[in-house]
């Protein structure tokens, strides 16, 4: 907060403006509904990071994915050539490439611990059902964003990579190849479904995914924030309404969160700088090559984000039954919210069972991802055949494990730390 | 004023000019998604190709290129067609009956010619391209391969005839595609019905 007597000083004119544009424009009701007494839980802790966190890289992405479209040639003639020109020939083109590139990994990075944080503290639950949909849509739409751009540097896993998941859409019985050949608009993926991934990756869906935020962030300011003991602040207020365990976003998050930003920026930074490429998990080695339709890379395998899907896929040996399972995989999460039967919200007062479960998941999430990388064969297959059962229970046998059988701790009244 | 509104009415047009729109809007739609299919250039560059192979050894592989997709146009050997008789057992479709292919290529040799082999060589799994592995009992598929294709992507195996063992990711044969012979020594790839050479 500026100290009273400068912002007097700045004086009459600013306070002219302001009140002109005030009675045209409702941005002092705003700021005041969403910052200055919206009230969050006092006890937020590293886990509460991540939703800023992703709204920086969604910003940028669109910033750097601006600049990159303005030398970037979305033609299979001249797409790899553009890039390459975008990486040596271009002023700072080099950065804004891997800023986005290693954005795109960032992005699922905080994404997959915005979710766990779900996991932990019941954030899921009633009356935050919704908030929870409008996320994995979220997440959904930015998995079809991230494909989409993978495949617009035009390298050889782009173009196998394209082939690989457009050639799943045939496993639908009846319409599968015709599907793939509407999606495609050609014969084979070629110039023409270049263009269009590029029409989707930079106009159709950051358009979509900005409206589903818009709607993530509504429907998370009607019911307010959950928190690390997963209780109800407006339940405890004081004569005024407010909440005894809530303070106002703004200056107490978001200042903290500007903390967290930069934390977040050095460490993004030092993976831009010193290892844009990440070992190949971040710009894989064939995608240096230029597509070719006659050459398979001996090895496919998507970039990291997609791994676990990838293996649970080909932990199945029949293709419409691996498709199906690959796309239970991502669905089932629509559905935790009521999967979840538990009472308390809070991992910090939730049984064994649900502990042990967790657990499990987290380990057959990372393990999947892992399988995913290596080629599907022998101990391969059957571990990621073992980890997919482990996966798909979580969610199947939720209803069993939690409710009523699960013994829980008793709840406090108020929250219990301050962070 | 407002007891006088006949509510059936008004309910049968509301729902009248939902339809309508819905109606209107479906028909809307359709340019947008019609113009997701291969365009007239595309179509125009999946003209069929001719493949001359005079100069196939027996035992050999060629391929080609047709609607920008790999073709394989393999002249077998006696051993390699004998063979495929013994396989039925271990494989998924023996005669090719959820697979796809001309119906002149619903054989065992899923062939016109049996001594010439024509496939896409992209895996019916999930389109990678598999490798050439005819020499018997060397290989992935271990001391019994009799012989085949092999997917590295996904570890799906087929026989000379493109046909899917059991055990295999992929549910299909490899695609045969349209072709003819224009004579003994080209195949047109594309077309089911070739116009004999210097008639027309």
């Amino acid at each position: 907060m500026a100290d009273a007597s400068s912002t007097a000083a700045a004086g009459g004119r600013r306070g002219r403006l302001y009140d002109w544009l005030c009675q045209r424009f409702p941005i002092e009701a705003f700021m005041r509904s969403q910052l200055l007494e919206y009230y969050a839980p006092k006890n937020f802790n590293f886990w509460y990071y991540f939703g800023v966190l992703a709204l920086v890289v969604l910003v940028l992405q669109i910033v750097t994915g601006i600049f990159l479209t303005m030398n970037y040639k979305p033609s299979e003639a001249e797409a790899f050539g553009s890039v390459e020109y975008i990486m040596r020939d271009v002023s700072w083109g080099w950065l804004l490439r891997y800023l986005h590139s290693t954005g795109a990994s960032a992005f699922f990075i905080v994404i997959y611990l915005h979710m766990y944080r779900a996991l932990l503290y019941g954030s899921h639950k009633a009356p935050r059902e919704l908030i929870w949909i409008f996320g994995m849509l979220i997440y959904a739409a930015l998995m079809a964003e991230a494909f989409f751009g993978y495949v617009l540097p035009w390298g050889n896993m782009s173009y196998w990579g394209a082939q690989v998941i457009v050639s799943l859409f045939g496993a639908i019985p009846g319409i599968g190849e015709p599907l793939v050949e509407w999606i495609r608009g050609d014969y084979s993926i070629s110039d023409i479904t270049l263009n269009r991934f590029f029409a989707l990756h930079v106009v159709a869906l950051p358009l979509v995914l900005l409206l589903l935020v818009v709607a993530h962030l509504v429907a998370l300011r009607e019911v307010g924030s959950n928190n690390p003991d997963g209780i109800e602040i407006k339940k405890v207020t004081d004569r005024n309404g407010k909440p005894l365990d809530g303070i106002p976003f703004h200056p107490y998050y978001t200042y903290k969160d500007l903390v967290g930003v930069g934390i977040f920026l050095i460490l993004f930074a030092m993976v831009v700088f010193f290892a844009p490429t990440f070992g190949g998990l971040f710009i894989e080695p064939p995608n240096f090559e230029p597509a070719n339709p006659l050459n398979t890379p001996e090895h496919i395998a998507p970039v990291w984000y997609f791994t676990p899907y990838y293996a649970i896929l080909r932990a199945v040996p029949d293709k419409l039954t691996g498709a199906l399972l690959m796309g239970a995989a991502v669905l089932v999460f629509f559905f935790l919210p009521w999967l979840d039967r538990t009472r308390v919200r809070s991992i910090r007062y939730r049984g064994l069972s649900y502990k042990i479960a967790l657990a499990l998941f987290t380990v057959s999430f990372v393990a999947l991802g892992w399988l995913g990388l290596q080629p599907a064969e022998g101990l391969y297959v059957l571990l990621a055949r073992i980890f997919s059962v482990i996966y798909f229970l979580f969610f199947l046998a939720m209803p069993f494990y939690t409710g009523r059988f699960e013994k829980t701790k008793p709840v406090p009244e108020r929250v219990t730390s301050h962070a | 004023m407002s007891e006088d509104v006949d509510q059936g009415r008004r309910k049968f047009l509301t729902a009248a000019t939902y339809a309508t729109g819905a109606l209107g809007a479906g028909f809307a739609a359709v340019p947008f998604v019609a113009s997701w299919a291969p365009s007239a250039r595309a179509k125009a560059l999946g003209a069929p190709v001719e493949v001359d192979v005079s100069t196939l050894e027996p035992g050999m592989l060629t391929t080609v290129q047709w609607r920008r997709q790999p073709v394989w146009v393999v002249r077998r050997t006696r051993d390699m067609l004998e063979r495929l008789a013994t396989l039925d057992p271990k494989l998924k479709d023996p005669q090719s009956e959820d697979s796809d292919q001309p119906d002149y290529a619903r054989n065992e040799g899923r062939s016109r010619n049996p001594e010439y082999l024509v496939l896409v060589s992209i895996c019916t799994h999930l389109g990678c391209l598999p490798k050439q592995r005819f020499q018997v009992g060397v290989g992935e598929g271990g001391p019994d391969w009799p012989g085949g294709f092999f997917c590295v992507c996904h570890g799906s195996r087929f026989d000379m005839a493109g046909r899917v063992f059991k055990g295999s990711p992929a549910a299909a044969n490899l695609r045969v595609p349209p072709y003819s012979f224009v004579n003994d020594s080209t195949i047109l790839i594309g077309d089911d019905d070739a116009p004999a050479k210097g008639v027309a």
